[in-house]
C-alpha cells in the first residue's frame, strides 16, 4: 500500500480516500459531493496545464480542480515500478 | 400550502415542477440550469397549492449563491418533495436525511427511474421506504411516468421523528441504507460513455471540443442566413414594401407623420434597414434581422445543454478560466449571453465566490454580444465584408482576456477550484428542446418587440424635436475626435442604453466607412449595457459594485474604440 496524491494516479488507478488535506470549506464542497475519507475512487482523466482531474465516485464523474487534486491523497495497492 | 421541490442539482426538478403546475421552464442537462426559485400553482383536490422549482443543492450547508437560495426556501415550505435520482442514489441520499432531520414533511420521487433498469440497478422500493419512513414514489418525469402517483401520495407526506446527526453518522447511514436497498449489476459501456471519456480527455478533449463549437457557429450561420435570404426578407421585400410604399404616398412621402410611421424615404423608396420608421426598420430589425439569429442560436445552445455537453467544456476551459480569474464554470454563463446578458448574469449566481461573480458579470456585460447585437452585426458589417466582422470579434475576444487578466489581478480575493459534477450524456428530448426553443423565442417577441418599437419611436420624436442634435454637439469632442465617428453616431450610442439591436441599425443610415463601422459596433457592444442586463446587474452585484463594473465598461469602451480608430 502507498499513498499518492490524486493529481499523482495514474488515469484508470484507483484507491480509497486516506485523507484530505483543506479547510473547512474545501473538505465540505468534497463531501457534498460524495468525496470523503474511506470512499473508493477511480481517477479517469487529467487535463494538460495543471487542468482539472476527473474521477469516478460511485456512479458519478466529478471534475476537480488541480490545487486541490493536489491535497487529496488516495491509498492505492502497490504495482510494480 | 406551498410545495417545495428540493434535489440535488441535475435530477430533474424544474421538469417534474412543469408536469406539476404546467408551467414552462427551462430545463437543461447540467448542474445548476435553475438559479432562482420559479413559482408555479396546482390542484390538489379542492385546494390550489403553490409549487416552488427550488435551486439544486447537494446539501443543506450552502457552498454558493444558488444553494443559499434553497436553504432560505425550506423555511416557508408546508411539504417538501424531495426529487432523488435513482441511478445516484447513494450521494442523493445525504441531502434527503438532512431534509428528514428538519420539521417538514417530505417525499421522495425517485426520479430518472427508468435509468436504473438498463445500468443494471436493482432497488428495493418497499425497503427504501421503510427505512426513510417517507412515501418513495418511482417517477420518470421527462415521460411523465409516476407523476400522477406522486400527486396522489402527496397527502401521505410526514416529517419522521428523525434526530439530529453530524456529518459522519449521515454518511454512515446512508452507508447503511444503500446495503440494505440495493443491487448493482456490472453493465457494460455504452457509446455514450464511451464518448463522455473522450471528451474530457485533454486531446481528444480539445478536438472534440473544437469540433462542436465549430459545427455550433456554422449550423447558427447557416439556420440564420436561410431563415432571413429564403423566408423573411422575400416577405417584408415582396408582401411588406409594396404596402409601405402605398402608405407613404398617402401619407404625403414626409412630414411629421410619415417619419415616424416610415421614416426617411432613401432615394424616394422605403428602405428596410435605413428609413427607421415604426412599420418600416421598426419590424424589419426584429423580425428578419435579429428573429432568425435568435432561433437559431437557441436552437443549437439548447442541443448543447441537453446533451450535457456544457460541463465537459467546462472541464476543457479550465486552465483557460484561470488566467482570467474565474474557473472553467464560468464558461456556461458566458456562452449564455452570445443569447442574451440577462440571463447570463443570472447564471453567475452558479459561481461560488462574490469576486467570481464581479469578474464574470463584468465580463460577459462588456465583450460578449447578445444574439440581437449579433445578429445586427452580422447583417450590417457582413456586408462590408466577412474580415470587418472577424476584426470586430477578434476585439472583443482580446477584451475579454486583457481586462480579464487585469481584473484577475486587482480584485482582491483569489479564484475557487473547479468541482463539478459531469452529468451522463442524454440525448437530447426534442420535444421539450423545440418546448424550450419556443419559450425563449417568446421571451424576445414579447420583451424585446415592445422595446425595440417603443426606441424607435422615441428616437423619430427626439429627432423632430432637435434634442440629438443638441447631444451630438455636446458629445462631439469625444466621438468625432477619440472615436472618429460622426457627431450623429452619438445618438446610437444614447440609444445603446435601451436596445443595442436598434442602436447599431441607427449607425446604418449615417454613410459609415467600414473602419467607422467596426469601432461604432465594438463600441456599441462594451459601453453601457441595455437597460434589461443593466437591470439585473445592479440587482445581482449591489450598487456599488454596478458602478464599479459601469466605470470599466466606459472606461475600457472609450480606450478600445480610440485605439481601434487610430489602427484602422
Amino acid at each position: 500500500m502507498q499513498i499518492k496524491a490524486l493529481k499523482d494516479l495514474k488515469p484508470g488507478e484507483g484507491g480509497r480516500i486516506a485523507q484530505i488535506d483543506g479547510g473547512h470549506g474545501m473538505v465540505n464542497r468534497l463531501a457534498a459531493l460524495g468525496i470523503r475519507p474511506g470512499r473508493r475512487i477511480t481517477k479517469l482523466s487529467s487535463g494538460f496545464m495543471r487542468g482539472p482531474v476527473t474521477i469516478q465516485v460511485d456512479r458519478t464523474q466529478v471534475a476537480i480542480g488541480f490545487g486541490m487534486a493536489k491535497r487529496i491523497l488516495v491509498e492505492v495497492k502497490d504495482t510494480a515500478r | 400550502m406551498r410545495i417545495l421541490l428540493m434535489g440535488n442539482p441535475n435530477v430533474g426538478k424544474s421538469v417534474i415542477f412543469s408536469r406539476l403546475t404546467g408551467v414552462r421552464v427551462i430545463a437543461s442537462n447540467y448542474p445548476g440550469t435553475t438559479v432562482s426559485y420559479t413559482r408555479g400553482y396546482m390542484k390538489l383536490g379542492e385546494e390550489r397549492a403553490e409549487v416552488i422549482d427550488v435551486p439544486g443543492t447537494y446539501t443543506l450547508e450552502p457552498t454558493c449563491e444558488a444553494e443559499e437560495v434553497a436553504l432560505r426556501m425550506l423555511d416557508s415550505g408546508d411539504v417538501v418533495i424531495n426529487v432523488v435520482n435513482a441511478t445516484n442514489l447513494e450521494r442523493n441520499l445525504y441531502l434527503t436525511l438532512q431534509l428528514l432531520e428538519k420539521k417538514v414533511p417530505v417525499i421522495v420521487a425517485l426520479n430518472m427511474w427508468d435509468d436504473t433498469r438498463h445500468q443494471g440497478i436493482n432497488i428495493d422500493l418497499n425497503r427504501l421506504q421503510e427505512m426513510l419512513g417517507v412515501p418513495v414514489i418511482p417517477t420518470v418525469a421527462t415521460t411523465g411516468e409516476g407523476i400522477k402517483v406522486l400527486v396522489e401520495n402527496l397527502p401521505k407526506a410526514i416529517s419522521p421523528d428523525t434526530k439530529a446527526r453530524n456529518r459522519d453518522e449521515r454518511w454512515a447511514a446512508v452507508g447503511s441504507i444503500i446495503e440494505q436497498v440495493q443491487q448493482v449489476s456490472h453493465h457494460h459501456h455504452t457509446w455514450l460513455e464511451r464518448l463522455s471519456d473522450a471528451s474530457v480527455h485533454p486531446f481528444s478533449g480539445a478536438l472534440i471540443a473544437l469540433i462542436a463549437l465549430a459545427v455550433a457557429f456554422l449550423v447558427v450561420r447557416y439556420i440564420g442566413e436561410s431563415l432571413i435570404g429564403y423566408v423573411l426578407d422575400p416577405l417584408f421585400t415582396n408582401l411588406w414594401a409594396p404596402v409601405l410604399t402605398k402608405l407613404s404616398e398617402l401619407l404625403g412621402s414626409s412630414g411629421f407623420f410619415h417619419d415616424i410611421l416610415i421614416g426617411k424615404l432613401i432615394g424616394g423608396e422605403v428602405d428596410f434597414v435605413q428609413s427607421f420608421g415604426l412599420l418600416s426598420s421598426g419590424l424589419y430589425v426584429p423580425f428578419a434581422m435579429v428573429l432568425p439569429y435568435i432561433v437559431s442560436f437557441y436552437l443549437v445552445l439548447g442541443l448543447l445543454e441537453d446533451t450535457g455537453y456544457l460541463p465537459r467544456l467546462a472541464v476543457l476551459m479550465d486552465t483557460i478560466m484561470h488566467r482570467v480569474g474565474l474557473h472553467g464554470y464560468a464558461i456556461i454563463p458566458t456562452l449564455l449571453g452570445f443569447g442574451c446578458n440577462v440571463p447570463a448574469v443570472l447564471a453567475t449566481r452558479i459561481l461560488e465566490s462574490k469576486r467570481e461573480r464581479f469578474i464574470a458579470a463584468t465580463l460577459i456585460s462588456i465583450a460578449v454580444p447578445c444574439a440581437a447585437l449579433q445578429a445586427m452585426i452580422i447583417g450590417l458589417v457582413g456586408a462590408r465584408g466577412w474580415e470587418y466582422v472577424a476584426i470586430v470579434y477578434g476585439t472583443l475576444f482580446g477584451v475579454w482576456i486583457i481586462l480579464g487578466f487585469i481584473l484577475h489581478q486587482a480584485v482582491r480575493g483569489f479564484t475557487p477550484e473547479l468541482l463539478i459534477e459531469i452529468p451522463p450524456y442524454r440525448l437530447p428530448p426534442w420535444r421539450a428542446g423545440l418546448q424550450k426553443l419556443w419559450m425563449r423565442t417568446y421571451g424576445f417577441l414579447m420583451e424585446a418587440v415592445p422595446i425595440i418599437l417603443g426606441a424607435i419611436l422615441v428616437i423619430n420624436v427626439l429627432y423632430s424635436l432637435g434634442i440629438f442634435e443638441a447631444i451630438a454637439n455636446f458629445t462631439a469632442p469625444v466621438v468625432t475626435g477619440l472615436l472618429g465617428l460622426p457627431k450623429e453616431a452619438v445618438t446610437a450610442i444614447v440609444i445603446g442604453f435601451l436596445r443595442k439591436d436598434v442602436a447599431l441599425g441607427m449607425l446604418a443610415p449615417l454613410a459609415l466607412t467600414s473602419g467607422q463601422l467596426v469601432v461604432g459596433s465594438v463600441v456599441l457592444a462594451m459601453f453601457f449595457p441595455c437597460i434589461a442586463t443593466f437591470v439585473v446587474l445592479l440587482r445581482e452585484l449591489g450598487i456599488i459594485n454596478m458602478l464599479k463594473s459601469a466605470g470599466i465598461m466606459i472606461a475600457a469602451a472609450l480606450v478600445v474604440g480610440g485605439l481601434l480608430n487610430l489602427a484602422l
